[in-house]
């Protein structure tokens, strides 16, 4: 697919442009990038009216449900979702029915979204058999088929001989493991961070100890091994000052960060509402602030949503019942424009790159870049548009988020996958209806 | 007269003076269990559900005796907290009383939280009879006016409040109630069984049971739920009672007028020796006697004074 993009401003950290410009993509790829291009007869054009130009956003960290749980999002449903929130490639988690830990399941997820999918898919491979944390999964075989990383995500593998060993195993296939740091005797029957808000609410506490104690094991394993690991939705300070400090030793280690965990305290839980409810927990505003911080210095690669759809019925009940996770894919954008690029938490260059080349370098993914040859995905962004988050609109079938009602600055206007035009100006291919 | 608002969640966004009328309302109450006949017609032609999800005797026979001495129509419908055991969610059973046209609807519930749900679904009123670590309003409120009827006042009164503080919501009414009417308040228990942060909701904290109750006004054991034990938070029940519980030794230290009080059921010879419960500081059955009081007050000034004088 051809498409010309004029009349930009082309942000691309990867190479380190930010300048007026234009993107030509020939073939699905990346062609030029520069003033004043000229494309052949008849190519697609798009006139960007000086909004901002960068490379398809990655959301390395996404839910799809599919196979297994369609009643809460599909391939197809939430891949229109990363189309709608400017995302043109996502990572999804292993955490399916059946999980996938195996080449069939991998193969599904992959024809699935040629067939269905509006953006890429990289598929992430189960480290254990059933995420059970007992037996190694085929890693050899779901990189074969497709995986780019591997995660138990949702669980930790809680026994340490057994990571080491996927670890150095999965150094033949060249793919991160990706932890949910959590010691889970520590979380147990926890539904929120632990401090005084729990206290004060009756509701059991997660301590920050949970994370730190299990990042600061898988720094030691990524170490002891040589393989990276990154870690999935860092949320302490804690786990932010031992991946500073690995990073620093040169220790393989990456990281990760929600936009909630940048933007919400456990004062969120306050009205007993679900949807304040995750894994890891809404943490303290010190936290918050630490995760904001490593996320502008580069302690923190990559911007993700842990995008996790769940039905009505999953999170319509008491607390303690509710399921953990928010969706993100359709408010990621929005809300880090208003709340970190607006509020000079970071500039507009420095989180592009946390969502672009920063989380293509933590799995090694193509893309992330507007160099010539690069995957043909390109976001461009309109940061004057102002807005209300209306989980009515969402593509994805789930409507579970906090930020329903939020009012943003800035939106993701125009998002291409391969030099096809996925998002519009709001519109979805396929979108029945205004 | 009556309270404006339409619900009864929690002791914390009670404004003093409201907590004063209910127990003004509660005094003049008590008169009616003195009476031959123990009935008056203020709630007649009100339905009132007491839907208890998690066991209780006291706290569901007091709302029920409450409820039929005010005239009301009291329907007790019991069963699990879960609601994947029950395969309704408790939005549905909610949903389902409500069409049944209840005045309001008394929830006991396991999880935190699950009576402020619940509010936010019904149009009737919710009183809160206990929801898991939250909040157990009814139970400060007597506890308040067995206080106040023992002392006069309550403004300037200390208070020690000793066991399982984290996992209690009678211990989170009390200290929020305590609070704001102006007593001072102490907590006491194993270490692990204090919630962090817990000097934030303006309390002290005391490292010895000891030091807790001298020279307090009122002295409130919680009860040790067994299960404690196998968690870990204490290694043994027996020193738990050597350590925590209250004994005629450890009370020596404590005033001479001192009132001692327990949330019940208590756990003889566990967090208080049986002569402690039963002896002559002793409130505990005032306590309960109150509790039939406050509820009545609280329905009535919930669904029954509005619109009409009574």
């Amino acid at each position: 697919m051809d498409l010309l993009i004029r009349n930009g401003r082309v942000v691309d950290p990867a190479n380190g442009l930010d300048a007026a410009g234009d993107v030509l993509v020939q073939a699905g790829r990346i062609a030029r990038v520069g003033p004043g291009l000229e494309a052949p007869k008849g190519t697609e054009t798009v006139d960007a009216g000086g909004r901002v130009v960068a490379p398809g956003f990655i959301d390395i960290h996404v839910h799809l449900r599919e196979p297994g749980q369609e009643y809460k999002e599909t391939i197809a449903s939430g891949t229109r979702a990363a189309a709608a929130g400017g995302f043109a490639a996502v990572a999804c988690m292993a955490n399916t029915q059946p999980v996938n830990d195996t080449r069939a399941v991998t193969d599904y997820i992959l024809a699935e979204a040629r067939a269905r999918g509006v953006v890429r898919v990289y598929p992430i491979g189960a480290v254990t058999r059933g995420l059970a944390g007992r037996e190694l999964a085929e890693l050899g075989e779901l990189a074969e088929a497709g995986c780019v990383a591997y995660s138990d995500d949702g669980r930790p593998v809680v026994n340490s001989a057994l990571l080491r060993r996927a670890l150095e195993y999965a150094q033949a296939f060249g793919r991160p493991i990706i932890s949910h740091a959590e010691d889970v005797a520590l979380s147990e029957g926890g539904v929120m961070h632990e401090g005084f808000v729990s206290t004060d609410l009756g509701l059991r506490g997660i301590p920050a100890a949970a994370e730190e104690i299990m990042v600061a094991r898988d720094v030691a394993l990524a170490e002891l091994t040589g393989t990276p690991i990154h870690i999935a939705h860092v949320s302490t300070a804690a786990a932010v000052r031992l991946l500073r400090d690995a990073k620093a030793r040169g220790v393989p280690v990456t990281g990760e960060v929600t936009p909630h965990h940048m933007l919400l305290t456990d004062e969120a839980l306050r009205a007993y509402d679900a949807n304040a409810k995750m894994a890891p927990p809404l943490r303290s505003k010190r936290d918050v602030e630490a995760c904001r911080e490593a996320l502008a210095d580069g302690t923190l690669d990559a911007i993700a949503t842990d995008h996790a759809p769940h039905a009505l019925t999953d999170k319509e009940v008491e607390l303690d019942h509710a399921a953990n996770g928010i969706v993100g894919l359709e408010t990621a954008v929005a809300l880090c424009l208003t709340h970190l690029v607006r509020e000079r938490v970071l500039d507009l260059p420095t989180l592009i790159a946390r969502l672009t080349v920063g989380p293509a370098r933590v799995l090694g993914l193509p893309g992330g870049s507007l160099a010539p040859g690069a995957p043909g995905d390109v976001t461009v962004l309109d940061l004057a548009r102002e807005h209300v988050i209306e989980p009515a609109r969402f593509r994805s079938k789930a409507r579970n988020t906090p930020f329903g009602g939020h009012a943003c600055v800035g939106a993701p206007w125009l998002t291409v996958v391969g030099g096809r035009v996925v998002m519009r100006d709001g519109a979805v291919p396929g979108d029945s209806g205004p | 007269m009556g309270l404006t608002r339409k619900d009864l969640l929690e002791i914390r966004s009670l404004e003093p003076g409201e907590i004063q009328t209910i127990l003004d309302t509660a005094v003049s109450m008590k008169e009616i269990a003195s009476r031959e006949i123990k009935k008056v017609p203020a709630l007649r032609g009100k339905t009132v559900v007491n839907l208890f999800l998690e066991p209780s005797t006291r706290t569901r026979t007091s709302f029920e005796i409450a409820g039929k001495w005010l005239s009301a129509d009291v329907v007790n419908v019991s069963g699990s907290s879960s609601s994947v055991v029950k395969g309704e969610t408790l939005i549905d059973t909610a949903r389902n009383i409500e069409a049944m046209s209840p005045d309001c609807v008394v929830i006991r519930h396991a999880a935190s939280g699950a009576a402020h749900m619940l509010a936010r679904v019904l149009r009737c009123s919710v009183v809160n009879a206990g929801d898991g670590m939250h909040e157990h309003p009814t139970q400060a409120l007597l506890d308040l006016l067995t206080i106040r009827e023992k002392r006069g006042h309550l403004d300037g009164l200390s208070v020690a409040i000793v066991g399982d503080i984290a996992h209690s919501r009678v211990a989170r009414s009390n200290i929020a109630g305590m609070r704001k009417m102006g007593m001072s308040v102490t907590v006491a228990g194993p270490p692990t069984l204090i919630p962090p942060g817990v000097e934030e909701l303006g309390v002290k904290v005391a490292r010895r049971l000891e030091d807790a109750l001298r020279d307090v006004d009122v002295i409130m054991m919680l009860r040790l739920q067994q299960e404690r034990m196998t968690a870990n938070y204490i290694p043994s029940l027996r020193e738990y009672s050597r350590l925590y519980g209250l004994s005629l030794e450890k009370l020596r230290g404590a005033r001479d007028d001192v009132l001692i009080m327990h949330p019940g059921p208590v756990n003889r010879g566990i967090e208080m020796a049986p002569e402690v419960a039963d002896g002559p500081y002793s409130v505990i059955l005032e306590q309960v006697a109150n509790g039939v009081a406050v509820r009545m007050a609280i329905l009535y000034l919930l669904i029954g004074a509005k619109g009409t004088e009574a």
